[in-house]
Order: C-alpha cells, then structure tokens, then sequence
C-alpha cells in the first residue's frame, strides 16, 4: 500500500532507513523541526539544522524516489532559552521561504511553563503574519492534558488562524474530543515505549472516526520504529475495516491536511 | 448496533487479543513484585507514581466504559496555571500533586 509519514524524524535515521521507507510504500514524508536530542547553545546551531531540513534531507530523500517535506520551528523544549528563541525566529523566514518547508512546527509546549508559551505566542504570530499552516507538539505524559488545553486557548484566541489549518500532534484518549471539538486535526503518534500503539490507535479510529486525523512514527534518535505506520494500517485491515478506510487514514488524510500548503506534492 | 466496517464480533476480539494481553498483565504482575523484593520497597510503595498505578489498575476493575481515558487523566496534571520555569524539569509519567 501507499502511505504518507506526515511526521518523522529522518535527520537521526540512518540512509538505510530510506531505502526501507521506499521498498515498503512510504514514499512521501514530512519532518517538523525538533529537539535534537541535546540542548543547543546558540541559534547558529538551528541554522545548519534548518539547512538540513531544507537542503540535505530532501536530496537524501530523493535518491530513493521519496518527497521530503519539513517544517521549521523552535521547539518548547529548548524555550527556555528566550535570547535564542528570539534569534532562532529571526532566522527562520529564510528557512519557511523554502520550497519544501510547509509551515511552522512542531512548536508548542513541553513543561507549560512561562518562556514556553512565550515562545509560542511568538510563533502564533509569525505564522499569522506569514498566513502559515502549523503543526503543534503537545507535552508528553502528566504535562499533556493541560498543555493542549493552553495550546488550544492560546490559537482559538486569535481569529485569524483557522483551526483547520493546524494540526495538534501527539494527541491520546483524553486530548482527542477537545481536539476535534474545536476544529483541529489531530495527530496520533506510535512509539512504542512511551506513547500509542497500533491497537489504541486504531481503537481511536474506531470511536472518533477517521476525519481531521493523521497518524504518524514520531521516528528519531530514540527507541522508535520508522514503519509503524504500516504496522498500524496492518492492525486496521486486520479488524475488517474496508481498504478505502484503510488508505483515507494512511494516505489520503495526511495528503488532504498537508495539501493545504502548495508546495505539497504527494508521491 | 455495530457500526458498518466491524466484521468480528467481541468473542472473536477476546480470541485476538487475550494471549498478548495475558502477557501484558503478567509483566505488570512482575513489576509489581520487583519493587516488593528490592530494597526500599515501603519507599517505593509510597512514591506518587505508584499511587497513581494503583489507582488506575483499580479503574481497570471497575467495569465502567472509557478505562483508557480515566487512566489518562489519572496520570494528568489537573492544574491550569503555566509553571514560572521548566529549567531542570522532566515528566515523571504521574503528576506529582504540587504546583512547581
Ligand atoms: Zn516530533
């Protein structure tokens, strides 16, 4: 089947991986802007990451026949460093000019503190100023709840974003119907340690539907699984969900969000 | 009423997925025990995570609907006020019932 990967992480893969990706049908991915693993020290750092997202990643990429989109953001995980949040964001026009990078992300919370929303609210307002899509990370674990529920207060109070245009990523059981409620997609991650397996999403699926919702590998530098999105389109066939279903959730959701961006190109 | 796409039915769901959740169940059985056998345990035992384990695995039992969201927010921060900084600060998994 065809997939789309509307979040992974490929700059902490390895060139293998995409070869893997190819010969299993992903052939089109999106990678937001993230923490690297370790805290940055200055905002040159993010100049030669943001070079990768847009120059190195995309020519890798193509060597396989996959179409590598990014998005580029300043992470809340290393917001708390306001004086290199500030010159990270003056970089980053240059960067959202790409021809491949499709809007602001993952920006948002990490630990919902003061300089994250700071961060943020900066960022809100460079993508309304830009008219740019956003992808959204919320916080993980015990932060989570009350971080989207700050990331949504936050956007919903300005009118000039639509909400269709913003994609809250990471959500689980207890963020999904505020989510939707208020007229965002919706992002289901698959990591297998920490966050949502095949069989939760899926059941996800079941009770939300599929509109407004993308379901992504989060792979990267850590314990994490670059084809779980098929893993996971597996489990949905395997409950007797029709392949239209099938490939709505894998395919074409993620084509459709992403669309909205014309510098989208679905492989 | 079963929506449309649903060809099994919860006996055939039973079958599916009682081997692998045996499995699942008897790690948490396993966990359980290795904080009793280890030093400390009693320290352990009062840790807010742990009361927050049981707590959930008590809602497991419960037989309502939606476990998997009551859990979640079992684990959740119930607050709503931003923390003054984040410096130094990770997610433990369970909030740990004071504003930092
Ligand atoms: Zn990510």
């Amino acid at each position: 089947m065809k997939a789309i990967d509307p979040h992974i992480h490929m700059v902490s893969r390895t060139t293998d991986d995409y070869l893997q990706l190819a010969i299993a049908g992903i052939h089109t991915v999106a990678e937001p802007a993230f923490w690297a693993g370790f805290d940055r020290t200055s905002a040159d750092s993010f100049r030669d990451y943001f070079q990768t997202l847009t120059v190195t990643e995309p020519a890798r990429a193509a060597r396989f026949g996959i179409k590598h989109f990014c998005w580029i953001g300043m992470n809340a995980k290393e917001a708390e460093n306001l004086a290199m949040t500030e010159d990270v964001l003056a970089l980053m026009p240059e960067f959202l000019d790409a021809p491949t990078a499709l809007g602001i992300g993952e920006i948002g919370l990490n630990k919902n503190s003061r300089n994250e929303i700071k961060t943020l609210e900066l960022q809100l307002d460079l993508a309304v100023r830009r008219n740019e899509m956003i992808l959204i990370h919320t916080p993980h674990l015990e932060d989570k709840l009350k971080g989207t529920r700050i990331i949504m207060e936050m956007i919903l109070s300005e009118p000039r974003i639509d909400p269709a245009r913003v994609l809250i990523d990471h959500a689980e059981e207890h963020t999904i119907k505020e989510i939707k409620d208020n007229g965002f997609w919706f992002g289901l991650t698959l990591y297998p340690h920490s966050k949502g397996s095949p069989e939760r999403a899926i059941d996800v699926v079941e009770l939300y539907g599929t509109e407004r919702l993308c379901i992504n590998s989060s792979a990267d530098w850590s314990v994490s699984d670059p084809l779980s999105i098929l893993k996971c389109a597996n489990e949905m066939r395997r409950r007797g969900h029709s392949e239209a279903a099938v490939a709505k959730v894998f395919y074409d959701n993620p084509k459709s969000f992403l669309s909205q961006c014309p510098k989208f190109q679905a492989g | 009423m079963s929506p449309p796409y649903q060809t099994m039915d919860a006996m055939e769901i039973l079958e599916l997925y009682f081997v692998e959740n045996r499995a699942r169940l008897l790690d948490i059985a396993s966990f359980l025990d290795r904080i009793d056998r280890y030093e400390g345990a009693e320290t352990a035992r009062a840790d807010f995570r742990y009361t927050a384990f049981q707590n959930a695995v008590d809602l497991l039992k419960s037989g309502a609907a939606g476990r998997t969201a009551a859990i979640q927010t079992i684990f959740s921060d119930p607050t709503t006020e931003p923390l003054e900084s984040a410096v130094g600060l990770k997610a433990f998994g369970a909030w740990k019932g004071e504003t930092r």
